[in-house]
């Protein structure tokens, strides 16, 4: 770790192009023409755009409890593949993560395998069953230290629980995460409710089980003066109601998966679950709306809600498949096709959505940094030119339920460092 | 024809071609000594329902047994589905054995589909050699999404009690929402050229039905002197308990077939029903059991139907 | 059956003519006056085209007979696709015509009627279909034309014209009501991939 990388011929944010110096991790020099001194390791940067390690407040590492599909060190392969310097792990394994002792456990995972900080999310309610709040101070306070909370997977149904929840938040200086979803309205719901699912026989998730809960939500935040962060924004809606809310000043931020930016039901007549996700592929216009919304900034993030899923619970009916999709390897270039192609995002945005905001969200004083002397090196450094085929079982993760499988995507994460270490290289861990 | 999954799959002039092949084989059984045909001696056909469906197993039985075909059947009782093997493995395990056909009733929307792809699966090799099995997959009915052959039997029913279907207005009345035939039937009447009229409950219409080949009306007695055919769906006991309509008795009121309603159908017109029925609810036993009712032409239609069905798909060369 | 036949009936220039339209009305009254001499007043004698030329040409069969005999004859038509032994060398075919005459076929007896007798494979299929639909006294075949070539032991007892031909070549029988020309032409080249062998 206390060696010197020269990392050459880079374009911080897209700019002119610059060498940079790392010494201890951290930033020493940022100039061109540098030389590399001796005995420092170099990595050529090829011309390509140096942006800070993404972040994602949203995977399922499945670890403890669901190893068939994916653990902490194939998520984490994953992730650094994909330009990840820090990930949220999400409460819902077996045991769910809430108590101190599984948020420990994850966290100590995550270190040990060294690719990405791995940042567990504790549970909003024991076992995820929106009726008794976990211990949130303990999992605050143990070495874990749990940030953000959530249910995800469930929603906090109860409003009495919610605000209850958002109230005792407001001490910890951390965030409540909403999956918002009134389970009320979406009891056995298979599919986005509209013209394809209803034609498929397939039961309808409304739009407006979302669009309420953040609507209540962001009332009960207000009384509260807590944070609340909401996951997978996934309708035109509810967008329109984070912007009121925002405009009167309510502490709420968002998330977009980049399967909402770019995915739609219409992929669903083969009823091929690996299109089955929670909350659903919606419409096009949907999809238009997550895009602009993010450009405007009313969706502060993407993330990835990465959810891996071994095949003998994918390749079945779709009403027994598991709801869930691959994310960490295709987002950035998700990102690339639906944002930065079309003009929506230029790459101080992408910086914004995918590395700075859900650092700030994620209360992680050392990720989403400048590229600056005196930062941490922590670094996705990407070619948005190249353009790659999605092969699901070329993937890091254990399972292999992509939805772009046989895409071809605009845009490679050529190298990850981390805190100065090269935590992937062409494609490959480095370990 | 490899599988036959929806009835979207079906273009006017193939479902015309299933029709007709159907009042042919009718009509080549009609007064014989010996119901039986040679045509799918040596096919196998394996019924496969995974609900209880006496009507649709045995009709598809009794199909495959005039044809010859040694039919099998599995249920989810009593068999390796009890003990929780999947879907995949059991649709693998019946290609591997050489099932030609699968006929599948499963209480999920797309399962017919998703064994499909199975067995399309299974008939390539590594290699993308043929590995000799050519199983097909016959959708008899799955989850709230389709039941084909329910919808080839109503229009073969229909085409002979009025002449034709082209032209001719058919209302579906009641619980369209939940309904596989409501389904099947307003696309494949829409393809044959009917007019084809929803009656229902608001909260029991799928949302987009705008975009469906059919008007919504939301009046029965408005319809009726008009109509060329009225299919009564059944309503479930358990839709009361959703919230989707007060009562039994207020349904009955609304939309249930009674005499006085049936009396403003025109003279000719048709009365169906894809059985079984809630008599007193959608429809009153005299309305069943009148003249008009073609409840049970529907059913000894079925079993011809489904032979046609089994004979486009298993007495040709495998495609 | 023999729908390659239909699409250019009037036949292209290669066609040679086997027999022309007076030759196929002539040889149609000329097997008339041989099943009345055969079936000797046998009034209960059912002609069975096998669809769709067969069912044709026992139509008119019927009808001569009735104008040199006065003796009407029933007339049906039984379609062999369901019996036939080649169903799975070309993909699924649709159904024909069968109708059985009111009384049945038991204990009658049956001329059974069809174009062109080549391998006999269709007559053999025919037998099976009418063996279902009851037990027929005797069974006596008419055929337009026997152009050989037989892969079963069929014989004809009526046969309009015996023309020696290579396995290469097509009997088109054309007939008015199916072809709006009567006529029976050869015609150079195979068989159309996958239409039955007569």
């Amino acid at each position: 770790m206390n060696t010197e990388l020269l990392i050459t011929d880079v374009r911080p944010y897209g700019g002119d192009a610059v060498d940079v110096l790392v010494r201890d991790g951290v930033v020493a020099e940022l100039g061109a023409g540098l030389d590399a001194p001796e005995g420092a390791s170099t990595l050529d940067g090829g011309g390509h755009v140096l942006l800070p390690g993404f972040v994602d407040l949203h995977v399922h590492l499945r670890e403890p409890g669901g190893e068939e599909s994916e653990d902490i060190a194939t998520g984490s392969a994953a992730a650094a593949l994909g330009g990840f310097t820090a990930v949220f792990a999400m409460p819902n394994t077996d045991p769910v993560a809430d108590t101190a002792v599984v948020v420990e456990h994850v966290r100590r995972r995550g270190e040990e395998v060294g690719l990405v900080d791995v940042h567990p999310v504790g549970a909003v309610t024991v076992g995820l069953e929106g009726a008794k709040m976990a211990e949130l101070g303990t999992m605050a306070g143990s070495r874990a230290q749990v940030r953000m909370f959530s249910d995800d997977g469930r929603c906090v149904n109860d409003p009495l629980i919610m605000r209850r929840a958002l109230e005792y938040a407001s001490a910890l200086d951390v965030v409540i995460a909403q999956h918002a979803e009134d389970h009320r309205l979406t009891g056995g719901a298979q599919a986005h409710e509209g013209v394809v699912a209803s034609r498929l026989g397939l039961a309808g998730w409304p739009a407006t089980a979302e669009e309420t809960i953040v609507a209540r939500d962001c009332a009960l935040v207000r009384e509260a003066g807590a944070a609340l962060h909401v996951c997978h924004i996934s309708s035109a809606r509810t967008v329109e109601v984070l912007r009121a809310a925002k405009a009167a000043g309510v502490r709420v931020s968002a998330e977009v998966t980049p399967h909402h930016l770019l995915l739609t039901d219409g992929r669903l007549t083969s009823y091929d679950p690996v299109n089955k996700v929670n909350p659903p592929l919606r419409t096009a216009a949907d999809t238009r709306a997550m895009r602009a919304a993010l450009a405007e900034g009313v969706i502060d993030v993407v993330a990835t809600d990465h959810a891996p899923h071994a095949a003998q619970y994918k390749d079945t009916e779709w009403q027994a498949a598991r709801p869930g999709m691959l994310g960490l390897q295709t987002a950035f270039s998700v990102v690339v096709h639906t944002m930065v192609e079309p003009g929506l995002l230029d790459w101080r945005g992408v910086a914004r959505v995918l590395s700075e905001r859900p650092a700030e969200i994620g209360r992680l004083p050392d990720q989403g940094r400048p590229i600056a002397v005196g930062e941490p090196a922590t670094f996705a450094l990407v070619d948005p030119e190249a353009q790659w085929t999605v092969r699901g079982a070329a993937l890091a993760s254990r399972a292999s339920n992509t939805p772009y499988e046989g895409m071809r995507l605009p845009g490679v994460v050529v190298a990850t460092v981390l805190r100065g270490t090269i935590t992937a290289r062409d494609g490959k861990v480095q370990t | 024809m490899k599988h036959l999954l929806s009835v979207t799959d079906l273009d006017a002039a193939t479902a015309t071609g299933l029709l007709d092949t159907a009042d042919r084989l009718k009509q080549a059984l009609l007064g014989r000594e010996v119901r039986k045909l040679p045509t799918l001696r040596g096919r196998t056909v394996v019924t496969m329902f995974y609900e209880n469906s006496t009507r649709t197993r045995v009709s598809f039985e009794i199909a495959g047994k005039w044809m010859s075909a040694d039919t099998v059947n599995v249920s989810a009782s009593g068999s390796s589905v009890s003990k929780g093997e999947s879907l995949r493995d059991t649709s693998l395990t019946l290609s591997a054995m050489g099932a030609d056909c699968v006929v599948v009733r499963h209480p999920a929307s797309g399962s017919a589909h998703r064994m499909a792809a199975w067995a399309d699966r299974a008939a390539v090799g590594g290699g993308g050699e043929s590995t000799g099995t050519h199983t097909s997959i016959v959708n008899a009915g799955d989850g709230t999404h389709e039941h084909p052959t329910q919808a080839l039997l109503d229009a073969a029913t229909l085409r002979d009690r009025l002449g034709a279907i082209a032209g001719r207005r058919v209302a579906i009345v009641g619980d369209v929402l939940h309904s596989r035939v409501a389904r099947s039937n307003v696309f494949l009447l829409a393809t044959l050229g009917a007019e084809v009229v929803v009656v229902a409950p608001p909260t029991l219409l799928p949302v987009g039905i705008a975009q469906w080949p059919c008007r919504v009306s939301p009046s029965l007695d408005a319809e009726l002197p008009a109509l060329d055919a009225v299919m009564m769906l059944r309503v479930q006991a358990e839709r009361m308990h959703g919230s989707f309509f007060p009562s039994s008795r207020e349904y009955a009121v609304s939309y249930g077939l009674s005499q006085a309603r049936a009396a403003l159908l025109p003279d000719h017109a048709v009365v169906l029903h894809p059985g079984p029925m809630v008599r007193g609810m959608e429809i009153v036993p005299a309305v069943a059991d009148g003249p008009a009712s073609a409840v049970l032409a529907q059913v000894s239609n079925g079993v011809h139907v489904r032979m046609a069905v089994l004979y486009h798909l298993l007495a040709g060369a495998p495609e | 059956m023999a729908n390659d036949r239909r699409g250019d009936a009037h036949g292209a220039p290669a066609d040679r003519e086997l027999l022309s339209a007076a030759d196929v009305t002539r040889t149609i009254a000329r097997i008339a006056h041989q099943i009345i001499e055969k079936t000797a007043g046998d009034e209960r004698a059912v002609l069975i085209g096998i669809p769709t030329r067969g069912a044709v040409l026992a139509r008119r069969l019927a009808a001569a007979v009735g104008e040199f005999s006065g003796t009407t004859l029933e007339v049906g038509s039984v379609d062999a696709t369901l019996h036939r032994d080649d169903l799975r060398r070309r993909p699924a075919r649709a159904l024909e015509d069968t109708e059985v005459p009111e009384g049945g076929l038991d204990d009658r007896l049956v001329v059974l009627v069809d174009d062109v007798l080549m391998s006999g494979r269709t007559v053999r299929a025919a037998l099976d279909a009418l063996a279902d639909h009851g037990r027929p006294r005797a069974v006596q075949l008419a055929v337009l034309v026997d152009r050989g070539h037989r892969e079963l032991p069929i014989r004809a007892d009526y046969v309009g014209k015996n023309v020696p031909t290579a396995r290469d070549e097509q009997i088109l029988v054309l007939l008015t009501e199916t072809d709006d020309v009567d006529g029976v032409r050869l015609r150079r080249g195979p068989t159309p991939e996958g239409a039955p062998a007569s």
